[in-house]
């Protein structure tokens, strides 16, 4: 199995680190997260869903909303405010699922630094709760628990 | 399965730390004793043995019957119930940014092109001719 660039860790228990590198200048890859026509293309999740509704008021205290749309008509809408925008350096913005309790707000900040015409991205988020971090682990359907130590090592190492 | 909070606390929490993370890393190839896992990481037993307590307050590892050495071991059922949410997370996520890098690309080439028409603007026409230095 080919491990991805994409790096996913814990660095404390109410919080979840993703970092990537993407070969594009960070305006472009700001520009990519916050305006509705690029984000629509890419933020989609599983297979066979899309995202009809995407509006986003870019400024502090500005709101956004996500809706998602599955192949058999399945909606799914998520949103928040703005709480610190940094053209192109970093993105705070809470984050709340409509259709489910999950526990309370996530906070979500996003932070791009560039080097060399290349951009990490890191994105930190950080549940209200450890009731919200359950929620979120229950979220996902669960298969079953096979202990692969090829996941394992790649965590580990992480 | 149902997450049970406490044990996955206790799971987050242990992963946090680097050291622990290469305990397990190292337990991971098979069990070792106190002293074979303090080695590698220029600390004290007592140190070791603090992390140790930690991991094994997670459920993450357990000790072997073998009572002069009493080696460590991994007990990976409670490692996996966080590896797999993590993953499903991680994949999720490839796809998402598989589909940036794609619109990221298309960006590159349309400001490529932009810049390309520009310069092609400002470019001498072929009868001035100038002198290359």
């Amino acid at each position: 199995m080919k491990t991805a660039d994409l790096k996913v860790t814990t660095p404390t228990e109410r919080e979840l680190v993703m970092t990537r590198e993407f070969a594009a200048p960070r305006v472009m890859v700001f520009d990519a997260l916050t305006k509705p026509e690029l984000v629509q293309r890419w933020l989609l999740g599983p297979p066979g869903w899309t995202m009809p509704v995407c509006e986003i008021d870019l400024r502090v205290g500005g709101k956004y909303r996500y809706v998602w749309r599955n192949a058999d008509g399945r909606e799914m809408g998520m949103g928040g405010t703005f709480k610190e925008m940094v053209r192109p350096s970093r993105l705070v913005a809470t984050e709340v699922y409509e259709d489910y309790w999950t526990g309370g707000e996530t906070l979500v900040t996003t932070e791009l630094v560039e080097t060399r015409g290349k951009t990490t991205l890191s994105t930190t988020v950080r549940y209200a709760s450890r009731e919200a971090r359950d929620a979120a682990l229950k979220m996902g359907a669960t298969k079953g628990l096979e202990a692969s130590y090829v996941r394992l090592d790649e965590l580990l190492t992480a | 399965m149902k997450p049970t909070g406490y044990n996955l606390d206790a799971t987050f929490a242990a992963l946090a730390d680097p050291t622990r993370r290469a305990i397990l890393a190292r337990l991971a190839t098979g069990e070792a004793s106190v002293a074979e896992l303090a080695e590698p990481f220029d600390m004290t037993q007592p140190a070791i043995s603090k992390h140790l307590k930690v991991l094994e307050g997670a459920g993450l590892i357990s000790r072997s019957r073998d009572a002069q050495r009493r080696p460590r071991r991994l007990e990976p059922k409670p490692l996996a119930e966080a590896t797999d949410w993590i993953e499903r997370y991680r994949r999720l996520w490839e796809g998402n940014f598989k589909r940036l890098d794609a619109v990221l690309q298309e960006l590159k080439a349309k400001q490529k092109k932009t810049v390309d028409a520009l310069l092609d603007e400002v470019k001498p026409k072929p009868h001035k001719k100038r002198s290359t230095k």
